[in-house]
């Protein structure tokens, strides 16, 4: 039953919120030692939420449009009172006082929060598995990881522990891992969701994004979770989409680029795998087959993403994480000094990746490096928006795969961290240029693991990329043979 | 201004700058709603922003903003579109491990400032930034090194301040105190903070060189904190050139380094240099936006900018002939208006401005209005007062007694003039001796008659040396010329 | 500073060293092993290999973009929003004392 078959049976009463969670509680109960989709599960807060819920029908007051909908959270997005702990040890316990700003709308909007989602430590990584509560896995072939950095979150709706869910996505961390476990990822433009509350990895990257089954349902969390928020200074200072109303519109007349450097083409990234490019070859042969142009383009600085997107992903990061330090929050090992407090704390507390990135951040913005890195990297932003910006004169969307391969095995990738971060080789441009982008399951590898193809387009083009998703969704070959 | 200071050897030039860190008179701090005051109850004015928890983010106080334009455009400063940075090390009391302030791209540059004698001091540059907590140091005597343990507040962390850094032009010791009381005035006259270096609401740090008289030469400077008087100030300055005269007549240089103020010991004391001193790691803060002030506001504030005390010092001295420090205290002390209003009512420049600087150096003198000092400076003028007696009455109108009013205070102490049968002989006197002008006096036109009042009172006034009483003259010459 | 980075822009940079390794763990408050630094000079080395071609491009004329959409001015009216309840707050604390958080000596200079 979809989000919002379940919301609108519970606000009409027919279905109690309070069976509702239970039922999705004792699946989480039955299989999450498996998958470990959950730092943590709040059964108890959710009852309670849901009997308030129900109350509220009982009453005849409006429950909001998501009433009742169980919704899992990435655990690197502040819920009071619930320990929030972006899968570090450094954060282990720390229940903060305030609520992200998505939390409270999902809140307001009758859903209720079933547990804080597993993610790679501080979102960095693609796979889950660089997580201080060990890895998640796939719930459609538990060999192989969720992708990441939003795994849990993935995993929470693909083994149905939740109907939607939140993660965040700084080169990637949505789509992929909706790509690897089959389900519709939205990365929204920069700042049409509020960032507050969400602990930073890449200021200027981060955006927060809905997982969902189906597109409509995809549309529907955005339209709750997005809209200006005066806590945050780079939120757009618009009201919220309207995105459900425009689905059935179909994609007669649109335009849409294949976009060569990102899928397959010459002179584009290398590693994309062969069967993922055959489905976004058909995912564009169904477009036009619904009426849509499809032609190719180009977006040369598009294959510089990876360099640029690994000089300021790790910048921001090192700074963000300074306030690691033993002081206010969080682990502490104790020390004679204040400084070795500091530095035996972060040393104890951060996992190797995050560690790894804070040095290639620091360095990056260290006295002599500043020009040749960060500030480089910030002028190739500046390129991709003016290739992409000639682009989409000529077109309305385009199309590339989500990820080079499906879903990897556990452990394949661990050992050298360039082989992992080419992961996100498609899914990094739209979070330099701060564009929207969404991946739509399209067919399954040879593997017989569901492959994602993924629609980019301009600033606040959230209602055309849904418009097209929809499309895609309704073209996309049956189920894969693991689902 | 000081009038004789110890100067350094003739071969000798100091060369100083100054950094005053000055706090803004906000509601709230700069990047959150927390109240902008000083409690003695540690850590009750925080949230999650000015304590850095994790997930928190920045939003600008647009007063703080005006403020800052303000406080630039008075110093003559251009207005800049700028940005805020990031300035990365690790202190506990900077709860983020980063300080949020404006690098290369200040809000405010290029002004100047013009002492009372003159003098012109450039203004490089005046950015906004936040404060930090405060370190409590226990055990030791509270000293920083032999502490053992520290206790954070961060009641004052973003608190906003301005940080207003002047180019070296600074050759006296006298021009340095002078330099940080002209900034008092007019930050006091813009009223963008109150400005008391004793409470630590204005923080001065002085860069201190020297180098062979007639040189242009910049030599090593050594930057001096923990100054919290103009009085520490001087023997800060004079302390360290000293130093660095004596450091080079021995074949020696002075470090480039931090050196901390210790008024009790008179003497400036190296700090553990750190190691990574300068290498902030500067970068465009991502989780706030550009600054860009439109021509309107930046015309708004000048049109809305009071006269400043250069410009208030020049009026009284148009209007008077007294000494430029007699000016300089009474603009200082804001008594300006008063002497001013006070004038204008028609009492004796000198005298009101002479008796404001001698009679009136107290903290609350609200009491006294330009009309009555006017009515006191003209019986002071008209000989009903002695001097000792305007000096007390004038005390006990700024202590509010009788209404302000000094006629009754006089009265009620009993001040008369001299005794009217003495009065009568010296008048009877004068009409002997002055036949002519008595009978214009008595048959002249009204014209004539004034005249020859002013002569009689003037000559009365003369004998008594300004003794009688103006207005019991008047009254004997016309009970006199109608007798 | 035992290390100087002067870097002429548009040349290939000098792969990472280890000793710059170490000034970097020193600064981002880390300490590593003498096996960590041997790997992050290496993997950091790698990394930064792959950033040569952006390091090839000619980026002269460009204005570097921090934020994809140009905003100006976001502010907030100077009003007060309620403060958070301390007991709450030092409750997370890893140690408190007297309404304050409570850390080692702090050696050194004050910035």
């Amino acid at each position: 039953m979809s989000a919002l078959d379940l919301a609108s049976a519970v606000r009409s009463g027919e279905r109690s919120a309070v069976d509702v969670i239970d039922e999705h509680l004792a699946r989480i109960d039955a299989r999450d030692g498996e998958i470990n989709a959950f730092n943590q599960v709040t059964a108890v807060a959710a009852r309670e939420a849901a009997a308030a819920v129900d109350a509220a029908v009982a009453a005849g007051k409006d429950p909001g449009p998501l009433a009742g909908v169980p919704i899992a959270i990435k655990d690197n997005m502040c819920t009071t009172g619930v320990a929030t702990t972006c899968s570090s040890k450094i954060l282990e316990g720390w229940e903060p006082p305030y609520d992200a700003t998505v939390v409270q709308r999902v809140a307001a909007a009758g859903a209720v929060m079933v547990g804080k989602t597993n993610l790679d430590e501080f979102a960095m990584g693609s796979s889950t598995e660089n997580s201080a509560f060990g890895p998640t896995k796939n719930p459609l072939d538990t060999s192989r990881v969720p992708g990441g950095s939003s795994g849990g979150s993935a995993a929470a709706v693909a083994a149905d522990f939740a109907s939607l869910s939140l993660g965040s996505d700084t080169g990637g961390s949505i789509r992929q891992p909706a790509a690897f476990c089959g389900l519709v990822g939205m990365k929204p433009t920069y700042g049409a969701v509020s960032r507050y509350g969400l602990i930073a990895f890449g200021s200027s990257l981060d955006q927060i994004g809905p997982f969902s089954k189906t597109v409509v349902e995809s549309a529907a969390l955005l339209e709750v979770i997005g809209g200006h928020d005066p806590l945050d200074s780079t939120s757009i200072d618009q009201s919220a989409f309207d995105l459900t109303s425009v689905l059935d519109r179909g994609v007669e007349g649109m335009r849409i680029g294949i976009l060569r450097e990102l899928s397959g083409g010459e002179g584009g990234v290398e590693g994309l795998s062969a069967d993922v490019i055959a489905r976004t070859n058909e995912a564009a042969a169904a477009l036009e087959k619904a009426g849509a142009t499809v032609v190719e383009v180009s977006v040369p600085s598009a294959t510089l993403g990876l360099s640029a997107y690994y000089l300021v992903a790790p910048a921001e990061a090192s700074s963000n994480l300074s306030r690691f330090d033993g002081v206010r929050y969080g682990l502490r090992v104790d020390a004679p000094t204040t400084g070795e407090m500091m530095t035996a704390t972060r040393t104890a507390g951060f996992g190797p990746e995050v560690k790894r990135r804070i040095m290639l951040g620091t360095y990056a913005l260290s006295a002599g490096y500043y020009d040749a890195f960060y500030g480089r990297a910030l002028k190739v932003r500046t390129m991709m928006l003016q290739e992409f910006a000639l682009v989409y004169a000529e077109v309305d969307l385009l199309l590339t795969p989500t990820a080079p391969t499906t879903a990897f095995r556990l452990g394949d990738r661990t050992a050298d961290p360039m082989t992992m971060y080419v992961n996100d080789v498609c899914t990094i441009p739209s979070n330099l240029t701060g564009h929207p982008a969404i991946s739509v399951p399209f067919g399954v590898g040879d593997d017989g693991l569901p492959v994602g193809v993924q629609l980019l387009g301009p600033a606040l083009s959230e209602p055309t990329i849904y418009q097209a998703a929809a499309a895609l969704e309704a073209a996309a070959p049956g189920e894969g043979s693991l689902s | 201004m000081t009038a004789h200071e110890p100067s350094l050897p003739e071969e000798w030039e100091l060369v100083v700058g100054l950094e005053v860190h000055v706090e803004l008179a906000t509601k709230t701090k700069l990047f959150c709603g927390c109240e902008n005051k000083f409690s003695h109850i540690p850590n009750t004015l925080t949230c999650p922003t000015c304590v850095g928890l994790p997930g928190s983010l920045p939003v600008m106080n647009e007063k703080a903003v005006e403020f800052a334009m303000r406080l630039g455009r008075a110093l003559g400063c251009e207005i800049h579109p700028s940005v805020m940075a990031r300035k990365n090390y690790f202190y506990p009391d900077m709860a983020k491990d980063f300080q949020t302030t404006q690098y290369d791209q200040p809000t405010n540059a290029d002004g100047q400032l013009a002492l009372a004698d003159g003098t012109i001091v450039g203004i490089e540059r005046a950015h906004i930034e936040e404060d930090a907590g405060k370190t409590t140091h226990v055990g030791g005597g509270g000293r920083i090194n032999d502490a053992t343990y520290s206790l954070v507040d961060y009641n004052r962390a973003g608190v906003p301040l301005v940080e207003i850094v002047s180019q070296p032009d600074i050759r006296t010791v006298g021009h340095a105190k002078a330099y940080v009381s002209e900034l008092r005035d007019i930050l006091l006259a813009i009223q963008v903070s109150d400005a008391k270096m004793e409470e630590g609401s204005m923080r001065v740090d002085a860069n201190v060189s020297v180098r062979p008289t007639g040189s242009d030469e910049l030599r090593t400077r050594c930057e001096l904190k923990n100054i919290n008087s103009v009085r520490s100030l001087g023997r800060a300055i004079e302390y360290e050139a000293r130093r660095h005269v004596d450091l080079y007549t021995n074949g020696e240089a002075p470090r480039q380094e931090t050196r901390h103020w210790d008024e009790e010991g008179g003497r400036s004391t190296a700090g553990r240099s750190k190691e990574d001193a300068d290498d902030y790691r500067y970068f465009q803060e991502p989780d706030l936006v550009p600054l860009s002030p439109t021509a309107a506001q930046i015309a708004e504030i000048d049109a809305s900018m009071p006269v400043l005390p250069a410009a208030r010092r020049a009026r009284l001295g148009e209007l008077s002939s007294v000494a430029d420090e007699v000016i300089v205290t009474v603009v200082e002390r804001g008594q300006d208006g008063l002497a001013l209003g006070a004038i204008e009512a028609g009492a004796d420049a000198d005298k009101v401005l002479t008796r404001i600087q001698n009679d009136l150096a107290v903290d609350d003198w609200s009491a006294v209005t330009s009309e009555s000092l006017a009515m006191l400076i003209q019986m002071e003028t008209g000989g009903e007062l002695t001097a000792t007696q305007v000096k007390q009455v004038l005390g006990e109108m700024a202590a509010g007694e009788h209404g302000g009013d000094p006629k009754v205070i006089a009265a009620a102490h009993g001040f008369e003039a001299m005794e009217s049968n003495e009065l009568e002989t010296l008048v009877d006197q004068l009409i002997v001796d002055h036949p002519d002008e008595w009978s214009r006096f008595v048959d002249g036109d009204d014209g004539d008659r004034k005249k020859m009042q002013g002569f009689f009172t003037g000559q009365i006034m003369k004998a008594t040396k300004g003794q009688a009483d103006g207005r019991a003259v008047a009254q004997l010459l016309g009970q006199k010329s109608a007798g | 500073m035992e290390w100087s980075g002067a870097v002429s822009l548009g040349a290939m940079t000098q792969r990472i060293t280890r000793d710059e390794v170490v000034h970097v763990a020193r600064l981002a408050r880390l300490s590593l092993s003498d096996a960590e630094i041997d790997e992050f000079t290496s993997q950091l080395g790698d990394i930064l290999e792959h950033a040569a071609d952006i390091e090839a491009l000619d980026v002269g004329d460009v204005e570097p973009t921090l934020h994809p959409l140009p905003m100006v001015n976001v502010l907030r009216p100077d009003e007060l929003c309620p403060a958070l309840d301390r007991d709450l707050l030092l409750s997370q604390a890893p140690a408190a004392e007297d309404g304050q958080f409570r850390v080692p000596p702090i050696l050194g200079e004050e910035p």
